[in-house]
């Protein structure tokens, strides 16, 4: 069975719904993060992929994929200076614990 | 000096303007500052008179407005009578002023009085070169309203506000007629000009009934300002003024202005039928003379003695001009301007040492105030004719001119100037002569007042020889009315109007000096006349209840229908709108407001029932996003 660009969506797939479940139910932020990169690669294999099956000669989705990676290496610094910073302030990284945009 | 003579006026008043803005900053307090403008202006009469001796005349014409068709003009003129009156308002003027120094000396409003003064003197010298009515209405009005200010002057003092008042209301009477006058003349004769309305008197286009209506209405002003029968009753009570006042304004220059506005447009009584505005004239200054005179007998202010006489010196002038004597009428004007000037000063050097106007409590001042006392010997001599002070040689040629042309008035006349020697020797005798009936220390008045004094008294001794007959009677040649010819000096009239007034004198010192005949008995003999005259004619009794009382009734009702009917319609239309606000008040507290309450109180429960969706967890908004996002997702491939 030769290996097609439907196989790469199903991982894709798989990927980006173990990420966003992640997200939606870890409680430490540091686990979320993690699901967002998840979900960004997700991302990126698709890229990749359609670049690969659908317009080979094309590099324009290989150079979106190192845009998205650069983007998740911000957002992971971002994101971890932002944990470092409520764990400080609040002395805790469970999201639930934070609500202070409840009403 | 005659082409710059519209600047005489123009001092004066930048004078007023001066010590209005800087007073008590500038030399003297202001004082030497009107001063100084009077003297300049005093000079250069002197110099205009010199000029106009010499038969020089002059007038200047500027267009002021141009009203449809016709161009008002003002414009100044010098004649031998204007440059007569402008010597008498300036040298005249310039003593009183100096004299003021002294008698107004530590008022609190010294600096406005020079003030007011100096705007009095720039109102008349606009009059007396005013060349048309307009400018001579100006000046007219400005006279009135400075005597309003000056009368009230101390208007801390009841009295004296309400002479101020009396005295511009009872004016203001004449003034309406003069300027109905005015109107009559300018609809008439299409111009204000004396030349004009002189032309159209001679070319006929302004004759009979008219001219002699317009003269009229001309002279009520004149009776209006120049205190004559019936509206000289604000003129006693304007002595209510300070000395110096009632010598500038009440004797010297602003009441004669009516003589000189009869005098400047004599053609005009005298082309009236028959002489019919003269006769007039002539009548109410007669009358005028007589009246007063006897009025001033019963008088115990020195003052009002000194008011009652003004009055009557000026009907002898009005009387003089209404019998042909043009040139007596204004020579009287002249003489009266200089012994009526000094009297007053003289008087006011007695109030200002007795600090009291009531002759009953002077007595004896000869002794202490010697200057005084001469120079007002100089002035009432000149008051009661006695030759050669000068109210006898201008007194003389009224009686002359009278005797000639109306004998009823002659013998007035005659009355007159027996009952003015009676009563100015009266009060000489109760002011000076006897011993002082009251506790007073007085005291002669310092130089400032007395050297004024003394040249007034120089004046009243010698200005009557302009109108001697030794010398061709210079003053008649001077100042003339072609038509109206002048009678001859009579030695034998000359002689009686003399004996007349020794024979007053003589009556006034038998009752007040020598006491021959005591005056409580003359009083008890003469019993209903003598409350007739205290009682001044009764005119002001007649005038309160003819004027006042039915003009106070009035106001009393027409208040009534003010404030009953005007405004209770008023009240009415506001207690409308009161009701009509209460009903707009409960639409908009009830609809309005209610409409944007409820809108505002659904967002409000709205709000309050979907906060309950909001956890304040990201991640319940992300699970909400992403089951979204999915039911898209399955309904975009189910469908």
């Amino acid at each position: 069975m030769a290996v097609g660009l439907t196989h790469y969506l199903v991982i894709s797939t798989i990927l980006f719904c173990l990420g966003l479940f992640g997200v939606l139910t870890r409680r430490n932020a540091v686990a979320i993060l993690m699901g967002i990169e998840l979900m960004l690669n997700a991302g990126n294999i698709n890229l990749v992929a359609f670049n690969r099956y659908v317009a080979p000669g094309a590099v324009s989705g290989q150079v979106f994929a190192l845009v998205v990676i650069t983007l998740a290496a911000c957002e992971a610094a971002v994101g971890l200076a932002l944990v470092m910073a409520a764990y400080r302030g609040l002395e805790t990284i469970h999201v639930d614990e934070i609500n202070l945009m409840k009403w | 000096m005659l082409e710059a003579a519209w600047l005489i006026p123009v001092l004066p008043f930048l004078a007023f303007w001066l010590i209005i803005f800087f007073g008590r900053r500038l030399p003297g307090e202001g004082a030497y500052v009107a001063i100084g403008a009077m003297v300049v202006d005093a000079l250069w009469s002197v110099v205009i008179l010199v000029q106009s001796l010499g038969g020089r005349t002059y007038e200047a014409n500027l267009v002021w407005a141009v009203t449809g068709g016709r161009a008002v003009e003002i414009g100044y003129q010098i004649d031998p009578l204007t440059a007569v009156m402008l010597n008498v308002v300036t040298v005249v003027g310039s003593l009183i002023f100096i004299y003021s120094i002294g008698y107004m000396h530590g008022d609190p409003r010294y600096p406005r009085f020079f003030a007011y003064m100096s705007l009095f003197a720039a109102s008349m010298l606009t009059l007396v070169l005013a060349n048309n009515l307009l400018l001579l209405y100006i000046g007219w009005e400005g006279v009135g309203l400075c005597s309003y200010l000056l009368i009230g002057f101390w208007f801390e003092r009841p009295a004296a506000a309400r002479a101020s008042m009396k005295a511009f209301v009872t004016t203001r009477v004449g003034d309406l007629f003069m300027f109905v006058g005015i109107l009559l003349l300018f609809f008439t004769v299409g111009s204000l000009d004396f030349g004009a309305i002189f032309e159209a008197v001679e070319s006929g286009t302004l004759a009979g009934a008219t001219l002699t209506l317009a003269a009229l209405l001309l002279f009520g002003g004149a009776v209006g300002k120049s205190a004559q029968i019936p509206l000289h009753v604000w003129l006693p009570d304007a002595m209510e003024g300070p000395t110096p006042v009632s010598a500038l304004i009440h004797a010297a220059t602003m009441v004669a202005a009516g003589v000189y506005l009869v005098a400047r447009s004599y053609l005009l009584f005298f082309a009236s039928p028959d002489h019919g505005a003269l006769t007039v004239v002539a009548y109410i200054g007669g009358a005028t003379a007589l009246m007063a005179a006897t009025i001033g007998i019963v008088q115990t202010d020195i003052k009002r003695v000194m008011a009652y006489s003004t009055i009557s010196q000026l009907g002898y002038m009005m009387m003089g001009l209404g019998v042909l004597g043009y040139t007596a009428g204004v020579f009287h004007l002249m003489t009266h301007a200089f012994f009526k000037a000094l009297l007053f000063l003289a008087a006011g050097s007695v109030i200002h040492a007795m600090h009291t106007n009531d002759m009953k409590e002077m007595g004896g001042l000869s002794r202490v105030m010697p200057r005084t006392y001469w120079t007002m010997v100089v002035g009432s001599l000149a008051l009661a004719g006695v030759p050669p002070f000068a109210g006898f040689w201008s007194k003389d040629e009224i009686l002359l001119e009278a005797f000639h042309h109306n004998p009823v008035l002659f013998w007035i006349g005659l009355a007159g100037a027996f009952i003015t020697a009676f009563y100015i020797f009266r009060m000489i005798f109760l002011t000076f002569g006897g011993r002082l009936r009251s506790a007073a220390h007085p005291h002669e008045s310092p130089a400032v007042m007395t050297v004024p004094l003394l040249i007034l008294a120089g004046f009243s001794a010698v200005v009557g020889f302009a109108g001697a007959p030794w010398w061709g009677n210079p003053f008649h040649q001077f100042v003339s009315f072609e038509a109206a010819e002048t009678v001859p000096f009579d030695p034998t009239l000359a002689l009686i109007s003399t004996i007349v007034a020794l024979a007053g004198i003589f009556t006034a010192a038998a009752v007040y000096h020598w006491k021959w005949i005591p005056s409580e008995s003359l009083r008890r003999a003469a019993g209903p006349l003598y409350a007739l005259l205290v009682h001044k004619y009764y005119w002001d009794e007649l005038y309160q209840w003819t004027v006042v009382r039915p003009l106070l009734w009035m106001a009393r009702r027409l208040r009534t229908f003010d404030l009953y009917v005007i405004d209770g319609a008023v009240n009415a239309v506001g207690l409308i709108f009161v009701w009509l606000a209460r009903l707009y008040r409960v639409f908009d507290l009830y609809v309005v407001d209610g409409a944007v309450n409820l809108v505002g109180w659904v967002t409000k429960a709205a709000g309050g029932v979907l906060r309950y969706a909001q956890t304040g967890a990201p991640q319940n908004y992300l699970l909400v996003i992403a089951l979204g996002v999915i039911l898209l997702v399955v309904g975009g491939i189910i469908r």
